[in-house]
This record gives C-alpha cells, structure tokens and sequence, in this order.
C-alpha cells in the first residue's frame, strides 16, 4: 500500500473506502427515506430478491440518500413482490406488484 | 470491491468476547457461506455498544435491529430468518421493562435515545483493525488537518476554546495542560495517554481502547504536535490484553499506512507511539505516579509542582490525558471547538462516558451530554431500579466518589454540581443502589478498595484510610459506638485535608457523602444494632412468625447448625446464638414465616 | 555562577505572612525554611536534610509538617510546598493543630509501645514529637504491621517499627549510592526492607549506618554489645584491652551535655579505666602505624610506577575505612588490587595487641579480649571477618558505638563530668597529631603526606598543616609539591561521592596518586556510631574543627614521630611493609559482587 502522505492522499483513500461502511452510515442516519423489501417466502418466489437488488444498485448509481433494507411478509401475499416506503415523520406507502418499472418510478418519486 | 447488502455488527469488547462472540462471529461467516450469502452479508467484530447487560450484542444494519444475548446457536436462525427471509428473530430483541414491547430499531431503545456519542462515536460502528473504516468515518483528517493547515498554537487555542477538561477524574482544563507543556523548552518532550483505568467498574477507557485505537493514535500525534513533542507513550495496564492487541494492530497500521513515523503529510513533523505496561495500580492513574511507574520507579505520586509538564517522564517536560480526553480531540478538531461547545453546561462541556451499574435495569457504557440529570440517566437510559424496588442512593466517582441521594436525582450532571454535592465525576463510575444497599456496607467497600490500593506513601492515606475501614467494620459488625463515629468524621476530614494525593484526598469522599446523607442509618447501626438495608449480616436477626408458622418442620430439618427449634405442628423458634443467618430456613419455608429483621 | 547571578538571585525575595508576621523569604523558599528562619518552628518528621552534604529527603510523606495556607483547599505541607508572594500562611490554626495531631495519632497507632526498652528511646523523633504535642492516649486501636527482624552483625533492622518517613532509602541510595533499601509493598503494608526482603548481610549493605543515624525511629539500631563487654571485663581470666578511636572523643561529650566539637579524650581515658579496662589504649596508635605501612606502601607504588613498572597501579586508595572496603568490594572487583593493603587502624591494633602485647604479657590470645570504641558501625562487622581471626578468634572482640560506650559509662554509674583528665597507658597508647586527624576526611591523606614528604624527600616539613586537603566539600582534590615531584591526591566523603571519583578513575578520566575514601559524610566525626545529630549536621562541622585543635596541640604531628612506633619496628615488626608487617598489618580483599544476588 502506498503511504498516505498528503491530505490529497488521505481524502483519495477516504474516497476508495468509503463504500464499506456506507451501509451502516445510512442505518445510523435519521431523516432517510426507507424501502422495505418483503422478503419472506411468499415474497421470493414472486421475485422479490430481484426488486431488492434492483433498488441496491439504482440507489447505488444514483448515489440516493435512500435506506433499503428487506422485511417480513406485510401479508399481502397476492400482490407480492411488496415494498413499503417509509418517509419521515409520514405515514408508509405500501405499493404491489412491484417491477423494475415501479422500482424507477418509485426512486424517482421518492428518492432524493 | 464489492458493496456488501447488509452488515452483521457483532460486539467484539472484552465482555461480549467472554460470552463467546468470537464464535457468533464464526457461525454466522459459516452459515453465510453456506448459503452463498459471504458476498452480499459482510460480519463484523466491533468494539463495545455499551449495553453490556443484555451482551453479546449482534446489529443488522441498515436496519438497525438490534439483537441481545445471542448464543453462537442463535446464528444460523438469524441467518435463515432476518438475513435470507427478512423476518426479526423476536426472541432474540430487547424487551422494553416498562411497556414489556419488544424494541427492534436499536433507535428506538431507550438505553440509546439520550445517549450523545462522541467519545464513543466509531465503538460498536467500526472494525476497530481496519485502519481503512476509521478512515472512511474521517479517521486521520483531524490530524492532517492540523499539520497541514493549523500552528501549534492554533491547535491549543482550539482545544482551550472547546471547553474540553480532563476525563480522567480531575477535570482539568484540556487546552490549558497542553499550553503549559507548550512553553516549556526542552530537547524532548513526551505525550502520554493514561490508560491505566483503575476504578472498579469503569470500563471505557478499556472500550475506547478496543473499539476505536485510531483515534487515540491520532490525538496523541495532535498532541505532540501542539506541544512539540515527538514521542507517545500509552500507559496500559497488563490487564487489558484485548485493549493492548487492538492498539498494538493500529499502531502498525498506522506505520504501514505513514500515519504514524515520520514526514506525516508531507510536513517536517515525526512522531511516534510506543506501548509501557502497567501492573494495574489505582494510584498509578495520578500522573506524577504513572510516569514514576513508566520510568522503572516505585508507582508512587510526589507533591506536585514541579508538574509533569515542566518536569515529567525523564525529567522532560510531558503531557499526560486519559484516554476519553484524547477520544474527543479529532472531532473536535474536525467539528470545531464552536461545535463542542455547545453541548453541555457552562464550564464543562461536551459529553462523558459512565459505566453504568448496580441495581439498575440496564447495566453497561453510556456517553451523556454534560448537563444531563441523574433521573434521566437512571430512569430513562437505565430504564429505572431492578425489580421495581426503591432507588436508594447513586454512587458516582468511583472509590474517590461519594453516595447522592433522592435530592440529587435533579442536578444537572457537571464537574463542579457533582463536586458541590459531595462526590466526584471521576472517570466515571456510577453505580446506582436500591433499599438493598446498607450504605455503611457501600462506604466500607470502597474503602477497602482504596485501603488495597494506596501505595503507602503518606501516614493519612496509608494509616488513616486503614484505621478508618476498622471503623466500619466494628459498626457493620454491631460492635460500633458513638464515640467511633466522631472519629471515623475526624479521620475522614483529617485525611482529606492532609493526604498526598488525589487517591488519598478523595479517600475519604464514600465516608463523609454517606455519613452526610445517611447518618441515622450509621446511628442505627451503632445504638440499635440494626442494619436496615439487612445487608450486615452480623446484625441480621432470622426471626419466625408465630402466627404464620404451621410446624411443618422443614426449616428445622434443613437447618446445618441445628439452631431452629419446635414440635411438629407447632410454631418453630429459631435460636439466634445457635444462627449463622445463612438464610437457609426462608428459602425452605413454604408458608413465607421467616423473616430477616 | 556567576557572581551577578548570585546577586540577582538574591534579590529575588517574596513576601508573605507567617502566623501573622510579615516574613521576607528567598524566592524558590520552602515554607518550612522561610518559617524557620523567622523563628517560627513547624514540626517535622519524615524532613532530614544534611547541610552542605547535597541530601535532602523530603517525600512529602509524613503530612506532620502541614500548615494552612490561605486560599488553598487542603493543608500544605511546609516541607515542600514554596513560598508564593502574598501567601498567607498558619502553623499552629485549630484545623492545622488538630491535623497534625491526628496525624501522629495515626502514626502511633501503628508503631509498637515499646519506647521503655527501645533502642533510640531518648533518641527518638517520634517520641519527642508526641511528647512536643501533647499526646496522652491514642484514639485509634487497631492492626499494627509486623515483620520479621533482620539482625546483621553490625545494623539491626525492626522493621515494625519503621514509619516509611524514607530517610534510611534516601541516604542509603542518594547519599551512599549503596542501593540496599527502599519501599516495599503498598498501603498499611508499605514498608522500607531490602530487595526481596533479604537479609542486609546478602544484600548490598555496606553497614556504614548511615541509615541508622538518619532513622527517626528504632527501626535501624546497631547491634548492641554491651552486655559482652561488662561480662569480659568482670572475668578474672581475662585481660581486658581497650582502643578508642580519634573521632570518639570529639564526640562521646555529646552525650553528657557538653556542646558538640567539646574534646573529652582525658575524661575518656579516666571513664574506662573505672569501667574496669585492664590497659586503656588508643587506636591513634595504631593510625600511626598506619601510615607507617600505608605510606611505604604509597611511595613504594610511586618510586616502582616512576621506574616504569606497568604492575603497579596508581591511585593507591586508602582501606581504613569498613564501610568503603565493603562497598568496593561490592561495587568494584574489578578494582580490587589498587586499594592499600594496609588492614584498618582497628585490625593494625587488634594484631599488635594480640601478638605483640600479648607475648609481652605473657598471656594466650585467647585470655586476651580487644574492645574497640569506634565512631562506626561498619566496625562491628569488620572485626568479625575471617581473615582477621586467628584459629577463630579474632583479633578485635568487640567493637562498641561511641553512643554504646556513653551507655557504659551510665551503666557504670560514673560521675563523667566531674571526672579529672587521666592519659592512656603506655607503649599503645601513644599517639600523633597525624593520628588524630584520622577522625575528619582529607585527615588519613594528610597524615601520610606529612610522613611521605620527610620520607620521600629527606627534609623536614616547613609547615605540618596541609590546609588544602582539608574541608567538608564531598569530593576534593590537591597536588602537594614534594620537592619539585607533584603528587595529585583525591579525597572523598561519602559513598556516593567515592562512587564518582572512582568511576573517573576507573574511566581513566583522572590521575592521582593515591585517593582516601570515608564512607560516612564528613569522615569518621560523622560516623553511624556517633551521638546521633539528627540532621543537624552543624555538630558534625563542631567535631570537625575539634579534631584539628585537638591535633594542633599535640607535641608530635607525625606519625613516623611516634616513639613508640619506632621502638615497635625496632624491637618486633622490622620494617614497615617488611615480612612480619606484611603478614600481621596487611590484608587482602574479596570480590563480593557475587554475594548480592537474589535468591529465586
């Protein structure tokens, strides 16, 4: 490894690792919106874990200030894959039937 | 590299580690792989959470939830379960005493909602041997900061502008300690971290230590670089072998990375850190003692001045601070003094980490803003008194602290109300009693403490502090008198006025705060022979109720002295010359007929 | 520094207020000092301090000396605390008064009741304190300390009695550099002892003492011997020879109420002889002889080393001294063959005595019992090594205290004051100026140069005093001309200072001819067998100049001058470092590194 020998260096390696504990970062953080992924059986077979990567990585590219985490079965197990959106201080938005299409449109609505 | 989903948090502090979360760690990796999960879940071993009590601790992050007293049988279910299904394992979530509701978001707990942590910002966050997750949490650009865009005396009048005063028990002001080594001229002058914690009970210095090396590393360099100095000494009890490898790790990581040696930044400075082992004396936390101790001397203190700062470890002028202080340089730095000086109370600012124990419902590390009430440490982050009993008295300081009452439970916390009220902020032990404590029993505890640990320098401390525990013990003993307690008053004001030092001078604060605020219970203990807390066992009196009792025998049968007597089917008396109160009868009595009096 | 600096410094004062008098005090000023000097005295206890001899143990620790200073939260202690300017300062408040009595109090409390048959009753600090305030009971009962007693043939140590005041530690490392005690263990059971609590006997120990006279307490006494002596004297099968030493009767007044620096060496004299001592004799003799072996030896080295002889080391250092011989044959044994192998005046008389006097009674050695009256602890353990027994008896018996010998003279119920002067009996008795001046460092030197110079050069010295190698100052150093020859000599007092100056040595970093070495600071009138001083080390200055007028009115000031040593070479010894010298006067040294190890 190079040394960190100027606060150039310091900031450029700050930068390379930074990612690693993004996920925790964002766990800590208060304000943030919350998508929930349900994530029980019912939930996979539908293709849930696909929705759920799908977010990860638009939130990712996107760089959104955006919390996505999975969850329990929400008991809506026709229209699954669900995802539940929590805004701060609101009320949750539950929405069903979740795609890739919804996954876009619901970062677009809510993300920031 | 790539992003990992979710992290598992597993505690990786000395006492979640004696509860085996090394293997929890190990099981939950293994279930990952199982599952082909190792490269989305990433575990991690951090330092402390602080909620000791209900340990080994494991956090899911991003969500938050917070799992307690995990087995290393409980990883395969949290892996199947929250990982994979995203259900909560619910036996394994903290219950709230009050609303007896399980709290899943660690956010939500009340041990956390009051807490401010800055002295504990990366326990429990980071992995304390990856140099690079101290780093991403701005690990370092404190240092870089100053070296590279701040003097020396720009870095001190930060510091004395923050507010900051020392956590290692004597509240001294930061800023200005680090001034007064500043002027002095030498060849060489040294940086000291005081590490070697000595009050029972006080753990977070050991769990700065094990959970965020980094950042002593780095305000030790920040510190020499105030003060001119280019060496770092870290004085650490032998006891502390986690605290040890930890720092051991980040010192060499620091080196590889050029954090730490010479040329930092790019600048002219150098500076070094090199480890001195303690035996883990109490008085060696007094400065003067703790540098005779690293100098191969008797760890004994001598009268101060000259002050370490003109003259200390090899007679060159040093700075010594105790761990906490140093934990708060970075971010002080990095946030400004105008930040930290906002939180607190007028003269003493920014936050203070307690170890939190006793008759309390939630035991372990909390860092409070300064300011905070003792109701609300006890009753909202300590969720109260164990067993719904009555809160008694809360002892803070250590052993060179004293016993508050009732009528302290509203003054705001400080250096100088915990003074005013007869005790000490200490490094912040807080050991909270209920109606159980018999609080001449308390006062002799920590004197024995104190008399163990004493060097034996000067008479008051070494004499006094002994004759002082006999006291205590011919009162707890029933064997008090009248004319002892007057003495005992004596010896402990005496002693105060007249020991060496700061161990011997705060002697005597268990003593004078208890016979202050809880003197009818020591005349009870002298003229009625009667220990109201019925913690005194040679003034307990095992006692059968005559009404209650149905003769069934099974006291008498049980007894290992022979001392209960009685016909069957008849009450039962108990023979209190014969008893040795090992409390036998009442756990055998069916009817609830013995009582402790 | 220079002399403008001393100046500025001492124009550098403060002012403040001392139990309400307005006192004018050096800047850098103890409390305890500016109070002192303004005729107020604050008790101490754990305080010693030897003026001019660079010791000062203050740790702070005994908390007697506490006064209040205003504005300040605790009590001060005025040993350590410096006078500020404005201060305000009470020594004797009811907070401070009631303070210090607890205090002692506390002390007491853990120290043994035993004062009516205690070693240094009478002597003792602590009993003078609590007698000085007042002390009638003491209110706290409780557990006392208790160790095992070390005995050694010279020291005593009682460890229960030790109050951790640290003076013993101090001198013993500072003062001696000897390094044989310091504090063990922590709290109530925090004591002074030797390392691993060793016996002194294995330890470093030098047995100088000096531990003993600056212990406040019992706790360090020397072995008493009293009771042997009464015994032997009250056995008609023995004859019962006494030697004093010079420094004795500088000192031995002391303990009658004369003031110190009195000189009572004929009311000495008449004392023993009540005692019962069958010949009343003087160790001055033996110095004399001496320097008679010491000096040939000393110009023997210097002529051989002139010729170019590569064996012959050069300092010669002076051996009279038990102390120093313990501590170089501990510290240096590497060095072991520059020392003079003169045995000590003690051992010189002892062998006389015993060979010679002896056959001139007619008697056995055996029937003969040698008492010494040293100013020295060191001695009573020097008279028992080995190599100066012959078939298990020693040539010196017993070798008592100058305080030992005062005790005697009680026991004895002799009037001391009202005695008249007697002298010593004669042929060993008799003795030199040269001899006296034994009892002061820079004496031994000086006596040998006025004999090496007569001897060396053949000529008469114009002027006896050589007033350069006199002094208290810890190491000195003087080149005396002899006929155009410079001899460069060394001198130092105090182990700790001997340890410098033969560390240059030993570095090469400086050339004498020959070095003398005291143990104790001061020499021999500042001895551990001595009346103890207390740390007024003032006395030891009156004893000091005792010595020279004592030497001053002598007939005869060099050794070579004394008849008797004459008439003892002509008719006995041959010459001085000739054969029966050699075997009688001369010992040789142990390498005793070894000795002080720990055991596992």
């Amino acid at each position: 490894m190079a040394q960190i020998k100027s606060l150039k260096d310091l900031e450029s390696f700050k930068n390379s690792v930074k990612e690693q504990i993004d996920t925790r970062v964002k766990g800590n953080q208060d304000g943030l919106v919350q998508i929930k992924v349900a994530m029980a059986t019912c939930g996979i077979s539908a293709g849930a874990k696909s929705i759920y990567n799908y977010f990860l990585e638009k939130v990712d590219e996107k760089k959104l200030d955006v919390v996505v985490y999975q969850t329990d079965c929400m008991g809506r197990c026709n229209e699954e894959p669900t995802v539940e959106v929590a805004l701060p201080n609101q009320e949750s938005i539950i929405f069903g039937n979740v795609d890739k299409a919804k996954v876009d449109e619901i970062l677009e609505k809510y993300g920031k | 590299m790539a992003k990992f989903k979710m992290h598992i948090l597993v505690c990786g502090g000395t006492g979640c580690t004696a509860s085996k979360s090394q293997e929890i760690a190990d099981r939950l990796k293994s279930n990952l792989l199982e599952k082909g999960l190792e490269n989305e879940v990433q575990v991690i071993l951090t330092g402390c959470f602080g909620f000791c009590e209900k340990g080994p601790i494991v956090k899911i992050m991003p969500d938050n939830t917070f799992y307690t007293e995990v087995k290393p049988e409980d990883a395969q279910e949290i892996i199947e379960e929250h990982i994979i299904k995203g259900r909560k394992v619910t036996r394994l979530l903290y219950t709230d005493p009050d609303k007896k509701e399980h709290v899943a978001d660690a956010k939500h707990m009340g041990f956390y909602k009051k807490q401010l942590r800055i002295a504990l910002r990366n326990c429990g966050f980071i992995d304390p041997e990856n140099i690079g997750e101290y780093i991403a949490c701005d690990g370092y650009a404190a240092v870089a900061k100053c070296l590279t865009e701040m003097t020396p005396e720009q870095v001190i009048n930060e510091i004395k502008l923050s507010g900051l005063r020392g956590r290692g028990g004597g509240g001294f002001p930061t800023g200005m300690k680090w001034e007064i080594a500043s002027k002095n001229h030498a060849d060489q002058k040294y940086v000291v971290c005081n590490a070697d914690e000595g009050d029972p009970g006080a753990f977070m210095d050991r769990s700065i230590l094990e959970g965020d090396p980094h950042s002593i590393i780095e305000a030790m360099t920040i510190n020499g670089y105030a003060i001119g100095a280019t060496k770092g000494l870290v004085y650490i009890r032998a006891e502390y072998p986690l605290a040890i490898h930890r720092l051991q790790v980040a010192i060499a990581q620091a080196r590889e990375y050029g954090v730490l040696g010479n040329n930092l930044f790019g600048t002219d400075f150098n500076f070094d850190i090199e480890l001195r082992y303690g035996a883990g004396a109490f008085v060696c936390g007094e400065e003067t003692a703790l540098i005779h101790s690293m100098e191969g001397k008797r760890g004994e203190p001598t009268f101060k001045p000259p002050f370490p700062a003109q003259s200390g470890y090899l007679q060159k002028p040093t700075n010594v601070n105790n761990v906490e202080t140093y934990a708060n340089i970075p971010i002080i730095i990095l946030k400004g003094a105008n930040w930290f000086n906002k939180i607190g109370t007028e003269k003493s600012k920014g936050t203070k980490v307690f170890a939190l124990a006793g008759q309390i419902n939630n035991v372990g590390l909390i860092e409070v803003p300064m300011g905070i009430t003792l109701r609300e440490v006890i009753y909202e982050i300590g969720g109260g008194i164990k067993g719904g009993r009555q809160f008694k008295a809360v002892q803070t300081g250590g052993p060179s602290g004293g016993c508050l009452t009732e009528k302290h439970l509203d003054t705001p916390i400080d250096y100088d109300n915990l003074i005013a009220a007869g005790s000490m902020m200490g490094s912040g032990g807080m050991v909270v009693m209920d109606e159980t404590s018999c609080m001449v029993a308390i006062a002799k505890f920590y004197l024995e403490f104190t008399c163990e640990e004493s060097c034996g320098k000067c008479s008051p401390c070494r004499i006094g502090n002994k004759r002082m525990l006999e006291i205590l013990d011919k009162i707890t003993k029933g064997n008090g008198t009248m004319e002892d307690l007057e003495n005992l008053k004596n010896l402990a004001g005496v002693i105060k006025d007249t020991a060496l030092c700061g161990l011997g001078q705060t002697s005597p604060n268990p003593i004078l705060s208890t016979l202050t605020n809880f003197w009818d219970e020591y005349v009870e203990h002298v003229q009625d022979k009667k220990c109201r807390a019925g913690a005194c066992k040679s003034l307990m009196r095992y006692v059968i109720d005559q009404s209650v009792c149905v003769g069934c025998t099974a006291c008498a049968r049980n007894c290992p002295v022979n001392a209960i007597q009685g016909e069957k089917k008849t009450p039962h008396t108990i023979n209190l010359e014969l008893c040795i109160k090992c409390g036998t009868c009442i756990e055998k009595c069916k009817f609830n007929a013995i009582s402790i009096q | 520094m220079s002399n403008q600096q001393i100046k500025k410094k001492e124009m550098e004062t403060v002012n403040l207020i001392i139990d309400g008098k307005a006192v004018v005090a050096e800047k850098g000023q103890t409390i305890l000092k500016a109070a002192r000097k303004a005729g107020i005295s604050i008790p101490t206890l754990c305080y010693y301090e030897l003026n001019g001899q660079k010791l000062e143990n203050k740790p702070g620790g005994c908390r007697v000396c506490v006064v209040e200073v205003e504005g300040r939260k605790n009590l001060a202690p005025a040993c350590a605390t410096e006078v500020m300017e404005g201060m305000v300062v009470h020594t004797h408040s009811l907070r401070v008064v009631n303070a210090r009595r607890t205090v002692v109090e506390l002390i007491l409390s853990d120290h043994p009741s035993d004062c009516l048959s205690c070693s240094k009753s009478g002597n003792c600090e602590l009993q003078t304190l609590a007698q000085k305030l007042g002390i009638r009971e003491i209110p706290f009962k409780g557990e006392q300390s208790t160790y095992r007693k070390d005995n050694s043939p010279s020291i005593i140590r009682d460890v229960d009695k030790c109050i951790m005041c640290r003076r013993c530690e101090t001198v013993c490392n500072e003062l001696q550099t000897v390094g044989a005690l310091s504090a063990v263990n922590r709290g109530f059971e925090a004591v002074v002892a030797t390392a691993f609590e060793q016996d002194l006997v294995k330890s470093s120990c030098t047995m100088c003492g000096q531990c003993v006279m600056a212990c406040p307490v019992g706790a360090l006494s020397e072995v008493n011997q009293t009771r042997q002596v009464i015994q032997a004297i009250n056995n008609p099968a023995k004859t019962v020879i006494v030697q004093t030493a010079p420094a004795v009767r500088v000192a031995l007044g002391e303990e009658f109420g004369y003031p110190a620096g009195t000189i009572v060496t004929g009311k000495m004299a008449a004392a023993l002889r009540r005692i019962g001592f069958d010949y009343v004799f003087d160790t001055d003799f033996a110095a004399d002889l001496t320097i008679m072996e010491e000096g040939t030896e000393l110009l023997g080295r210097i002529q051989k080393f002139m010729e170019g002889d590569k064996n012959v080391k050069l300092p010669i250092l002076t051996s009279c001294c038990p102390g120093w011989v313990n501590f170089f044959e501990t510290n240096y044994p590497d060095m072991l063959d520059v020392p003079s192998t003169a045995k000590s005046p003690q051992q010189m008389f002892g062998a006389i005595a015993k060979n010679y006097w002896a056959e001139k009674l007619k008697i056995k050695r055996e029937d003969m019992v040698v008492v010494s009256i040293m100013p020295c602890v060191a001695k009573k353990y020097e008279c028992q090594r080995d190599e100066f027994k012959v078939d298990g008896n020693p040539d010196v018996d017993f070798s008592l205290t100058t305080r030992e010998l005062a005790e005697l003279i009680k026991q004895f119920n002799i009037d001391f004051n009202s005695l008249d002067e007697e002298d010593f009996d004669m042929p060993l008795g008799a003795s030199t100026g040269a001899s006296v001046i034994f009892g002061a460092t820079g004496g031994v030197i000086e006596a040998a140069a006025r004999t090496a110079y007569e001897v060396f050069t053949g000529k008469t010295l114009q002027k006896v005093d050589f007033t350069e190698l006199r002094g208290l100052e810890g190491v000195r150093e003087a080149t005396i001309d002899f006929a155009g020859t410079p001899i460069h000599l060394g001198i130092a007092h105090g182990l700790g200072n001997a340890r410098k100056l033969l560390d240059k040595v030993r570095k090469g970093e400086v050339q004498y001819h020959a070095i003398e070495v005291m143990a104790c600071p001061g020499g021999c009138i500042g001895g551990a067998g001595q009346p103890y001083h207390h740390g007024d080390f003032s006395i030891v200055e009156k004893r000091f100049e005792a010595i020279y007028k004592e030497d001053l009115g002598k007939e005869l000031r060099k050794s070579h001058e004394n008849p008797y040593v004459k008439q003892l070479y002509d008719e006995y010894l041959g010459t001085p470092c000739g054969e029966k010298s050699h075997h009688l006067l001369h010992t040789h040294y142990f390498d005793k590194s070894k000795q002080v190890e720990v055991e596992a």
